[in-house]
């Protein structure tokens, strides 16, 4: 008897650590993308923030159709993801109060050492992933409707690629986010097409390397976005609204500038350039 | 409303007659086999009731029907004319031919039917019924590790516990030794003497000539016999139980004659 | 880098570093699914105890679909949660998304089946042994479920601890219920989920080889309560 009453105590004190851990501080959620969140990007800026405002900014990290779909759900109070189209109309939709841009980094087409395809030192997207296609050498896709995904169907289309038939064949759609889909091209020695945030801070590269970059196809644009709080009162449009005015004021943007990985600077702050003009 | 003191349980107030416990016309079967045959039976209060019959007579499911562990499938038992409910079912206990008792220790057996009082005096009332059962020693050890003997005196100790008007035993003194067999007789005989009804099945003959006051001998799902004790040990009546008293087996229909 | 010394080494350089960062997500590991499993022991075990004792029609079904639930994927469950947390969802307004708490609630749902189920099994041979006792003392449900879960309880704690094995090691359903934030809903699981997409193979097995120590851990824990309880007990 005295050992279920100690059980129970237990019990009660565990409950109670569960909800009164991180209750004190004031917090946003963040629905975002895996590519900024394994690059490492929030980890650098995210507690320059909270020095600053105290707010903590609680990032979940998804592909950008699924940040998007929670955002809309009302289960966020930013969204920081990267397809503009995806944007404008999550805008429109109304559930977003206004898209802002933030910041940019491009794709790679990453591909194995051997280089089957023979597209390494390519400029031309496009014409490189055609011939990945003609020489049906594997490819590994995201597939799971995130921005990188959307990006490498832009691709795909203007090489005249039905990639859905070579599902299971030589294209390899993972089903999964940046860092696990470079692992399976790793583990295949398969092209992939990835952020050069995630590539960058990517350990298990294998023989995977860099095949094609520098092509304007390959622009990635991230937009923010405060989910709107007209549709989801419990929105917290205050605190989200701060950090997103951080973010793009000179000292987010310097502080997303600062962030290096083996001195490569992983994202190029471009926020309403206009506005820093002003200010400066 | 005050009732006198009740003759017939020789208990205290307000508490309603039980007895005479009848079986009328009870009958159980199983896939054609007649297992309990239009028994009917009459046990009054105030005898010690011991029932007999070779291995698988129906001894213990006539036992379990009466308790009311099994519904007979045709008949009824009655308890002062009418079909038991929840109070009369309570005022009964059984010791099971195979002792059943509690993954705990000796006194958690006994304290587990004395739900009813609060904490000290469930202590205390283990204590002194421990005590009755010569068990104090081994009172917390597991009731599984208890020797055969204390096992049972065990059984019979938690079924007096909860103080029944009526006590069925199954066979409780099976496998003991004549020690252990004198101590379980001393509590049923004492039981006795504070007016609990007995009814009791042995196959010990020493044991039913000590105990009985009347015997009941079952022969094939039937009563054969219900006499006063030393009528049937002075001279049975029907064949089964003169084979029975003679160790002989039984074949019905066929009388070994004397 | 990934062989097995280094990895172990590696583990072990993690754990004594007294890093605050991995036991904070081994604290938050542990909370979650021993209050998860706290709770399904608080549901489980008297619903297996009640189908194990209670006879109604439809019993063989209920138990058939409760072993079924054993099974249930994590990710499934994760989704009907995540479903029913979502400010868009019908408990959405209790903010409770992306906590610890929604965690809870998550395995909790996902091990009270295994918990139930196995309990079912354990505590019937038990009543089976009980039954005829229980009948003769005329005692009513509750009473009886009560002593068998009391009688199993040695029986039981390996019960709970199959269902914590379950839930310290998912990851389906934390990951999308608690979001994997940091500092706030990462677990074990959800952070090898993390080192593994970041390629970082090495640091994610030492976290596994980590997880499995702390399971171990809590298993020699509750068998040595359960031989003090013991002797306690028989004293
Ligand atoms: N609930 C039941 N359902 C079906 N058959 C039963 C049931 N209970 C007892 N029987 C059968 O009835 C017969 C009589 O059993 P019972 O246990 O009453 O014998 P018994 O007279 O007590 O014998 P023993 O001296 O060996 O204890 C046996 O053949 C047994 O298999
Ligand atoms: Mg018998």
């Amino acid at each position: 008897m005295r050992l279920t009453s100690i059980a129970a105590t237990a019990l009660v004190a565990l409950a109670t650590a569960s909800t009164a851990a991180h209750a004190q501080d004031p917090f946003i959620i963040l629905q975002s993308t895996t590519s900024t969140e394994n690059s490492g990007l929030f980890k650098h800026i995210l507690p320059i923030f909270k020095a600053k405002t105290g707010i903590d900014v609680r990032v979940v990290a998804v592909g950008t159709g699924q940040a998007l779909k929670n955002g809309a759900k009302g289960d966020g109070d930013v969204v920081l993801v990267h397809t503009k189209a995806a944007e404008e109309k999550f805008v429109a939709d109304g559930f977003g109060v206004k898209r802002i841009e933030v910041m940019y980094n491009d794709y790679v087409i990453v591909g194995p050492d051997s280089d089957p395809a023979k597209v390494a030192g390519s400029k031309d997207a496009v014409a490189a992933m055609k011939k990945i296609a003609d020489a049906k050498a594997p490819f590994a896709s995201r597939g799971d409707d995130s921005g990188t995904h959307k990006a490498e169907l832009d691709l795909w289309a203007p090489a005249g690629v039905d990639v859905k038939a070579a599902s299971g064949d030589w294209y390899r759609s993972t089903g999964s986010g940046m860092g696990q889909t470079l692992n399976t091209a790793s583990g295949m020695n398969a092209y992939a097409l990835a952020d050069r945030g995630t590539w960058i801070s990517f350990k298990n590269r294998g023989s995977l390397k860099i095949v094609v970059e520098g092509d304007a196809k390959l622009f990635n644009q991230y937009g923010v976005m405060l989910v709107n709080p007209a549709k989801h009162p419990h929105v917290k449009a205050k605190e989200g609204q701060a950090f997103i005015d951080w973010l793009v004021g000179a000292d987010g943007q310097n502080a997303v500038r600062s962030f290096k990985i083996e001195g490569e600077q992983l994202f190029f702050p471009n926020a309403a350039t206009g506005e820093l003009k002003k200010a400066g | 409303m005050l009732k006198p003191l009740d003759e017939n349980t020789g208990y205290g107030l307000g508490r309603r007659p039980i007895f005479p416990l009848d079986a009328c016309n009870v009958g159980f079967s199983d896939g054609g086999r007649q297992l309990l045959d239009r028994v009917s039976l009459t046990l009054t209060q105030g005898l010690k009731t011991v029932i007999m019959g070779a291995n698988g007579a129906g001894k213990s499911l006539l036992m379990r029907v009466l308790h009311g562990l099994v519904k007979p499938e045709v008949g009824a038992v009655l308890w002062a004319r009418v079909p038991a409910d929840a109070e009369v079912m309570s005022r009964q206990a059984m010791v099971f031919q195979k002792p059943s008792l509690l993954r705990r220790s000796a006194e958690g057996n006994i304290q587990f039917v004395l739900g009813h009082l609060n904490r000290s005096e469930a202590e205390s009332r283990t204590r002194e019924i421990l005590e009755r059962a010569g068990l104090s020693a081994v009172a917390r050890t597991p009731a599984r590790l208890l020797s055969g003997g204390e096992q049972q005196r065990l059984a019979v100790a938690r079924a007096l516990a909860l103080e029944p008007d009526i006590l069925f035993l199954d066979e409780p003194c099976a496998s003991l030794d004549p020690a252990s067999t004198m101590a379980v007789e001393e509590m049923i005989e004492t039981a006795h003497q504070t007016g609990t009804k007995i009814v009791l099945v042995t196959h010990d003959i020493g044991q039913a000539r000590r105990l009985a006051d009347e015997i009941v001998f079952m022969s094939g799902g039937r009563i054969a016999e219900h006499t006063a004790a030393r009528q049937f040990f002075d001279g049975p009546v029907s064949a089964a139980a003169r084979d029975y008293l003679a160790g002989r087996l039984h074949v019905p229909g066929y009388s070994a004659g004397t | 880098m990934t062989d097995p010394a280094s990895i172990f080494l590696l583990a072990m350089g993690l754990v004594t570093s007294g890093n605050p960062e991995l036991y904070g997500i081994i604290w938050l590991s542990l909370r979650v699914s021993l209050t998860a499993v706290a709770i399904s022991c608080l549901i489980g075990l008297p619903l297996g105890a009640a189908l194990a004792v209670v006879t109604f029609p439809g019993r063989g079904a209920v138990i058939a679909v409760l072993n079924a639930f054993m099974g249930l994927p994590p990710v499934v469950v994760g989704l009907v949660v995540y479903l029913l947390l979502s400010r868009s969802g019908p408990f959405g307004v209790l903010g409770l998304l992306y906590t610890p708490t929604a965690m809870i609630i998550a395995q909790a749902l996902l091990v009270t089946p295994l918990i139930a189920a196995l309990a079912r099994q354990s505590l019937a041979d038990l009543h089976l042994e009980y039954d005829e006792l229980f009948r003769s003392l005329r005692l009513g449900a509750t009473d009886k479920i009560a002593a068998l879960i009391w009688d199993g309880r040695y029986s039981l704690s390996t019960v709970a601890l199959a269902g914590f094995g379950r839930a310290i090691a998912e990851v389906g359903a934390v990951i999308i219920v608690g979001g994997n934030i940091e500092h706030v809903t990462r677990v074990m699981t959800t952070a090898i989920a993390l080192e593994t997409s970041k390629g970082d193979l090495a640091l994610a097995l030492a976290l596994g080889l980590i997880l499995v120590g702390l399971a171990v851990a809590v298993n020699v824990a509750v068998l040595s309560l359960n031989r003090a309880a013991k002797r306690l007990a028989y004293a």
